[in-house]
């Protein structure tokens, strides 16, 4: 302080803390790069995958998850570092947009900071990196978007691109080998949807046994419920009835009523006239002439007698999203009051066969040929629960960048060359450029560049040789090239039929380069006191 | 702690306890306060003018922001020292008034105080300096009334509101995109504002955010948008030509409020009941359908069979409408909000031209867009960006220029920015002080050197030498009689700030000043502190 002798007064609370200039950018630089090199060798294909264990009594061994998807990685992890938060935070966000890159935006938020730290040593002050980042994102963006090419949603072509996009999604996957089957396996599901983006609608079953190979996709729709005891265990051309209502014993929604008897008679009396509404309401659904009724709540013993008595085949607590889906694939109507039978053809809904199925141990209720056929059923199977979870990830992965596919259209070609692009039209642009931000914008591409880079590290390849042979192949003019996994080797991404979703690509980008910038122009971090948690 | 001792030796004891509290007073009171409120100010000073940088706040949680804006920094800071609490409150008052400039209050209190303490080292008493601030701050005033010039914000399809609006968003991290988010801060705040009264209520803005996307992909929506969905998933997903019912009233069996028991005895009350309780359901839906509605926005929750009965009856509804949202679409769609199913009529009924659903993003969210109210006197502002950091900053940063249109559509005299506005006053005032006969001439002249503090930050934070700079604006100023020239912080060749399009309104910067003024004036009339010991 400036003035000699007197010390300065305490400003903040206790055990707050505050951290300003270099102190504060050198925290944040090394939380988030800490976090990128932490995802960073799960990136491309042969990724490894990592275990999350978690902390907390009694679940030391229990519920360990094995993954190589960045987001669920990132979510699971608890950091004390701020700037490593806004990381995990764009991650989640890219999750929570378009699905798949996850680890791709954390790794290029990372590369990216690495440069600017870089730059700052360099005495370059921050807004003048920002200043260069801005020119370097706009210009790789307008190559993104310039190199990605479109096809009619209708087309073959289109239909091609899913396929490819899939593969190449899956392969960073565990289940990589079978990627060819699954990719096939996720594209009809999305295309069930019929441009729909309703992900609920693709309901993921998993049962532990047999092998991946063995999981599909069923043709009908697959609801993890059983039919009650005594009914039909196959109906033909069944008329379904879905409905959301007590069928326990209707409780009197009317506040602050109770019931007060003076005798046994009337507590008789009242018990018939109990059975006599339940009895009410089980005749109106009859008027429906349903084959098969399904409810979201219980069903007691006395009206799932009457019904199953009528022929009617009775599924019981089939939850939110199930009967959703069950509404959503037969056409029928969700219904909670039952005064308008005429409606009847409106409201039921319908499918040609339904029979109750075993898939390992569990039994399930089968609907096929359903009229609507807007939801889809994917049955995995594999050795062990924990693989299962992570074929669930990835194909939630594939699922949402189809998706995404579906509705944005344009792809590009992956094994990093859209990266490779954008760092080149950042070079380019950076030799046009006067001043200091120049070199922000090279370093730009270099971070760019580290995409490739590290996706070759991680296969065991030599990085150096393979991305300058690729920078090479580009300036030749060879601009469907990319990273050959296979062989370590420079390809023709046509030839093998590579591609990537441009929305991927685009917001991975536009959130990296945001978080990045957002990170350094902080100069001053002020850490409040943490909150005292008090024991019970 | 002084104490006074009796002929035996034993301490007077005034106050309660006083072992155990601290006191201070006099100078040393008065330096402690200083210091204090010097650190606020100092650790604000690097976020001012549009390369200012950012600061990063965790919570006592955890959680972390990034932000810019002067007031949302102290508040998350934590403060204790009762000093600085001042500042925070500074700055927080300016926020609620005016809504922008934030940051350069805190800092001018700041030089002003640092200018107070080299006068408190000279001997002179604290009211004198105050004194002397005090008219020296009515001179700058006077002065900013002189050189404020008037705009027409008519003029060239509102540039001048545009210009001012990227001046606000200048130093934020949405920068990039500043003109864009002007565009759409005026066109939002036009949209809503009553030009003849001059007066605009900031409630019809609504500012969404919403995760994904970037801040490019933020727009206006000449209409509301609520993040709810239909409550039947089988309910369609668009309405035209939408007669909205709003009501306050729950689609669930009515609870008086008096307590009650209704008391069973015989079967013949309990069917009698049951068929009451359908019957419920089934007028509340026909009461509404009834009126002519086609959708129905509900504050409470529904039961499941009046849901059905909803859809039964193709009436699409919404359940759980916030109340702040309740009131902006009565305000929109021109519908008087109803509290009692008996009371629906026709003419209660608001008016929009599409109700419809969109989904965001892969986690299938889904929001509600109202569109075409009938009285289009409501629009929604929808954030995109790559994280909540970013989204939350955005909103603090397209608010702050909200703010700064509106005063400009209330009072249409600007002054310009780049500190071209205090480096003019402090000229004034130092003119002003070869007049003051007294020895608050010395504190005038300080106040002027306080002034050119924020010309001086402003240049330090742009990485240009701060004393040459301000030197030369300062001669060239004297010299043209141009009070526009300031800071060429974006280096852009000129320091006309008229050229530079840097528009400050002026009752932000006269209340920056009027209210820094007070601020220290308070300060220095503290010459005691009594704190408890462990404080």
């Amino acid at each position: 302080m400036d003035i000699v002798g007197n010390v300065l007064p305490q400003v903040l609370k206790d055990e707050a803390t505050e951290d300003k200039g270099e102190m504060a950018r050198l925290q944040s630089f090394v939380g988030a790069i800490a976090v990128a090199d932490l995802v960073k060798t799960t990136l491309g294909p042969k990724g490894m995958d990592k275990i999350l264990k978690p902390t907390g009594p009694g679940q030391e061994m229990t519920h360990i998850t094995v993954t190589n998807d960045g987001a669920t990685i990132l979510k699971s992890m608890y950091v004390e570092n701020p700037a490593a938060k806004i990381l995990i935070e764009i991650s989640k966000t890219q999750d929570e947009e378009v699905g798949d890159g996850t680890t791709t935006v954390a790794v290029l938020a990372g590369e990216l900071l690495r440069e600017g730290e870089k730059l700052i040593q360099k005495r370059i002050h921050p807004q003048q990196v920002i200043a260069g980042w801005r020119i370097a994102r706009d210009v790789a963006l307008k190559r993104l978007r310039d190199i990605s090419t479109e096809n009619d949603i209708e087309s073959q072509e289109f239909h091609n691109d899913l396929l490819k996009i899939a593969r190449t999604t899956l392969s960073s996957k565990l289940i990589t080998t079978d990627r060819d089957y699954f990719a096939d396996l996720c594209v009809k599901a999305v295309l069930r949807l019929k441009g729909s983006s309703n992900l609920d609608y693709i309901q993921i079953i998993k049962i532990p046994g047999g092998t991946i190979r063995d999981s599909y996709l069923d043709d009908g729709f697959i609801l993890k419920k059983q039919i009650t005891i005594g009914c039909k265990r196959r109906i033909e051309n069944a008329k379904i009835l879905v409905a959301n209502t007590a069928m326990d014993y209707d409780k009197i929604k009317i506040y602050g009523t109770k019931v007060k008897v003076n005798s046994m008679d009337k507590v008789a009396e009242i018990e018939a006239a109990e059975k006599e509404k339940m009895k009410h309401k089980v005749d109106k659904i009859l008027q429906y002439q349903p084959t098969v009724f399904v409810n979201r709540q219980l069903i007691y013993n006395y009206p799932e007698q009457l019904l199953a008595d009528s022929g009617i085949t009775v599924i019981e607590h089939a939850d939110f999203e199930g009967m959703e889906r069950v509404a959503a694939a037969t056409g029928a109507e969700i219904l909670s009051t039952f005064d308008a039978p005429e409606r009847k053809d409106q409201i039921l809904g319908f499918c040609e066969l339904i029979e109750e199925i075993m898939i390992g141990e569990e039994k399930m209720v089968k609907f096929s040929g359903c009229k609507k056929n807007e939801a889809c059923t994917i049955v995995l199977r594999g050795s062990s629960i924990h693989i299962l979870d992570e074929v669930d990830r990835s194909i939630h992965d594939v699922l949402c960048v189809l998706i995404t596919t579906v509705k944005n259209r344009r792809v590009v070609w992956g094994g990093g060359n859209s990266e490779m692009q954008m760092a080149a039209a950042c070079d380019e642009e950076a030799k046009r450029v006067q001043g200091k931000q120049a070199l922000a914008i090279e370093a730009y591409a270099r971070a760019l560049r580290q995409l490739p880079t590290i996706i070759c590290d991680n296969g065991g390849y030599d990085s150096a040789e393979l991305v300058q042979n690729f920078k090479v192949e580009l300036e030749k003019g060879n601009l469907s090239y990319g990273l050959n996994m296979n062989d370590g080797s420079i390809g023709d991404m046509k030839e093998l039929g590579v591609k990537e979703c441009m929305r991927v690509k685009e917001q991975a980008l536009l959130a990296a380069s945001e978080a990045a910038e957002l990170i350094m122009r902080v100069d001053d971090i002020v850490k409040c006191a943490p909150r005292k948690r008090e024991r019970a | 702690m002084s104490l006074a001792f009796d002929d035996y030796g034993r301490p007077y004891i005034i106050l309660r306890e006083q072992g155990s509290k601290k006191r201070m007073k006099g100078l040393e009171a008065y330096k402690s306060n200083i210091l204090a409120a010097k650190a606020i100010a100092n650790t604000l000073s690097s976020s001012l003018g549009p390369k200012g940088m950012d600061k990063m706040l965790v919570s006592a949680d955890g959680d972390v922001s990034v932000t810019n804006d002067g007031a949302t920094i102290v508040e998350k800071m934590e403060i204790q020292h009762p000093t600085a609490k001042l500042l925070v409150e500074l700055s927080q008052s300016q926020d609620a008034e005016i809504g922008d400039g934030t940051t350069g209050v805190v800092v001018l209190a700041g030089k002003l105080l640092e200018q107070a303490l080299t006068l408190l080292d000279k001997g002179i008493h604290p009211l004198k300096i105050s004194d002397g601030f005090d008219r020296a701050c009515d001179v700058a005033i006077k002065h900013l009334d002189q050189i404020a010039e008037e705009i027409d914000i008519q003029q060239n399809d509102h540039e001048a509101l545009i210009q001012a609006a990227c001046t606000a968003l200048g130093s934020k991290v949405v920068s990039k995109r500043k003109r864009e988010l002007g565009k759409i801060a005026v066109t939002a705040v036009l949209d809503v504002a009553d030009l003849t009264r001059k007066d605009v209520n900031l409630d019809l803005i609504k500012i969404q955010t919403k995760t994904g996307g970037s801040v490019e992909d933020t727009r206006l929506i000449s209409g509301i948008l609520i993040d709810k969905d239909m409550s039947h998933p089988q309910m369609k997903k668009e309405v035209t030509d939408a007669k909205i019912c709003l009501l306050t009233c729950p689609f669930e069996p009515p609870k008086p409020k008096t307590k009650h028991n209704i008391n069973i005895s015989n079967a013949e009350d309990y069917k009698k009941l049951y068929q009451q309780e359908q019957q419920y359901f089934v007028d509340m839906v026909k009461l509404v359908k009834n009126s002519g509605a086609n959708i129905a926005l509900c504050q409470w929750g529904f039961d499941d069979e009046a849901n059905h009965l909803l859809l039964q009856n193709e009436l699409p509804a919404v359940r759980w409408v916030s109340g702040t949202d309740v009131e902006l679409i009565a305000m929109a769609t021109g519908a008087r909000i109803i509290p009692r199913f008996q009371e629906i009529t026709p003419q209660k009924l608001g008016k929009a031209g599409s109700i419809r659903e969109v989904q965001f993003g892969t986690s299938n969210e889904r929001m509600l867009v109202i569109e075409n109210c009938q009285c289009t006197k409501a629009v929604t502002i929808l954030i995109r960006g790559g994280s909540q950091m970013i989204v939350d900053e955005a909103k603090r940063s397209i608010h702050d220029a909200i703010c700064v249109i509106r005063n400009l559509i209330k009072d249409n005299r600007i002054v310009y920015g780049g500190g071209s506005a205090e480096l003019a006053c402090a000229l004034q005032v130092l003119q002003y002080a070869d007049e003051v006969s007294s020895v608050e001439q010395y504190a005038v002249r300080s106040f002027a050197d306080a002034l050119e503090g924020i010309p001086n930050c402003l240049a330090d934070n742009c990485g240009l030498n701060p004393i040459t700079s301000v030197a030369q604006a300062k001669s060239r100023q004297l010299a043209e009689k141009n009070p526009r020239i300031g800071i060429d912080c974006m280096e852009l060749g000129t320091s006309d700030m008229k050229e530079q399009k840097i528009y400050e309104t002026l009752s932000s910067k006269k209340q920056q000043i009027q209210l820094a003024t007070q601020v220290v004036k308070m300060i220095l009339k503290i010459d005691d502190v009594i704190a408890p010991d462990d404080y």
